[in-house]
């Protein structure tokens, strides 16, 4: 059996999800008992789940437990048995005794309580040390990004062609840096209004005379995109570039009443 | 790791194991089952009512049907939904608010120290429209593949794929 198959094709997270038939599911726990690989995987696809979950909890239901054990008549110790002392004796150094015995116990618990409180703080600042090497490396994937677009629209050889806004979003603007030597168009796209959600932007190819439009692809994830810069294919001989808002997946034609921007290639 | 020892000291009846079984999965079923019955005195009944069924009938649970935390949660999305198709319960929650576990966690502002709060968030930021499906539908009501590709009008195939891909985003951002 391939095990990065089988791991990768989604049956697992069905089987803790509890998604599977039963004879499906006896199967899965079959494999995970021979490859240790598929347990791993198991356990970490449930822990993430756990904590999805508990996250949705109104609160650490930790205190409710008392009311179950009372529930059940659960008891933890055996039953103490009661011990009868013979006669009362006033004693100063039993009182003594009993006195330090109970300053000792107090110690010992506030001892072991920091020390419960400690381990908590420590669980807590190291997931906030993991969170931050997170964002670090967020920021210096999305820094390198960044440089990389620079450098493309430092290159001479690269065309620029703005294009303005239209009737139905005059502020609208975006431009488009195509690359002809490689036959890639870079859609600067920070200036266009966010999409609603069952609706994406669609950039088209204009030849003119007669005018043809020529789909070259969708700026899909609009809102995700940070940079909001998307790369496109262009093996067109391109006169003007358009971008339409259309139906999620995008449309054989464009929908002129929702055009966006247009702008015409200058011939240099 | 599955506890199993623990798991084999709860069949033995030790109460101990119990209150341990309990710490380790209480707050995750109380998720799941404030998920379904929205009402948060609700669901303190049912998860109360859930953990009680868990200590009565832990002799039923077996390793090779599947896992102990997909069994408890078996037990404790059925006993929610049983709950709300109670004749008193419809009565008080004519008209449910929130839709999806995304909304709760939208809304939720404080979170226990188990949870890796800012994790959570950024996740539910991140999250792809057909994941809050997906993940609403299988883990937390409890549909089966079959029943979630119909209710998606998706293959079967697809919807396989899917959940690995949401909960994958998942793990990348909680587990580093």
């Amino acid at each position: 059996m391939n095990i990065q198959e089988y791991i990768s094709s989604g049956v697992l997270e069905l089987y803790i999800c509890g998604a599977l038939t039963e004879e499906e599911s006896k199967e899965v726990s079959t494999e995970l008992k021979k490859y240790p690989e598929i347990e791993k995987e198991v356990e970490q696809i449930e822990n993430s789940l756990l904590q999805l979950s508990s996250a949705v909890a109104p609160y650490d239901p930790v205190k409710m437990y008392a009311i179950i054990k009372n529930k059940l008549h659960l008891e933890d110790n055996p039953k103490t048995i009661p011990i009868h002392r013979k006669k009362k004796k006033s004693n100063i150094v039993l009182y003594l005794g009993w006195a330090a015995s109970i300053a000792l116990l107090i110690g010992l618990f506030s001892v072991l309580n920091d020390r419960n409180q400690l381990r908590e703080n420590l669980n807590v600042v190291n997931a906030q040390k993991a969170q931050m090497e997170q964002q670090i490396d967020d920021a210096n994937a999305s820094a390198e990004k960044k440089e990389e677009l620079l450098s493309i629209f430092r290159d001479k050889n690269i065309l620029t062609v703005p294009l303005e806004g239209q009737k139905v979003a005059p502020e609208a603007y975006a431009a488009v840096h195509w690359d002809k030597a490689t036959n890639k168009v870079y859609i600067d796209a920070k200036n266009l209004p966010t999409p609603p959600e069952d609706k994406e932007y669609q950039v088209w190819s204009l030849t003119l005379e007669p005018l043809t439009p020529t789909s070259i692809g969708m700026l899909s994830s609009f809102t995700e995109d940070e940079n909001k810069i998307f790369m496109l294919d262009n093996t067109n001989s391109s006169q003007a570039f358009g971008i339409t808002l259309e139906p999620k997946g995008g449309s054989k034609t464009p929908t002129m009443e929702q055009l966006y921007t247009l702008g015409m290639v200058k011939n240099s | 790791m599955q506890p199993d020892g623990l798991i084999a000291e709860l069949q033995n009846k030790n109460p101990k194991a119990f209150e341990r079984i309990y710490e380790r999965y209480s707050e995750s079923l109380f998720g799941v089952i404030y998920t379904i019955v929205r009402d948060q005195r609700i669901a303190e009944e049912v998860l109360q009512d859930s953990f009680i069924k868990i200590w009565d009938n832990a002799e039923a649970y077996n390793s090779s049907k599947g896992r102990f935390f997909t069994w408890a949660l078996n037990i404790a999305r059925n006993t929610a939904i049983d709950k709300t198709r109670s004749k008193a319960f419809k009565n008080s929650k004519k008209n449910l608010t929130a839709d999806f576990f995304v909304d709760i966690l939208e809304d939720k502002s404080s979170f226990s120290n188990r949870v890796d709060a800012i994790g959570i968030k950024k996740y539910i930021k991140a999250l792809k429209p057909y994941c809050e499906q997906i993940i609403e539908l299988l883990y937390f009501k409890g549909f089966t593949q079959a029943e979630t590709a119909k209710e998606l009008d998706t293959p079967l195939g697809t919807i396989k794929i899917r959940s690995r891909n949401c909960i994958q985003s998942l793990r990348d951002i909680l587990v580093k």
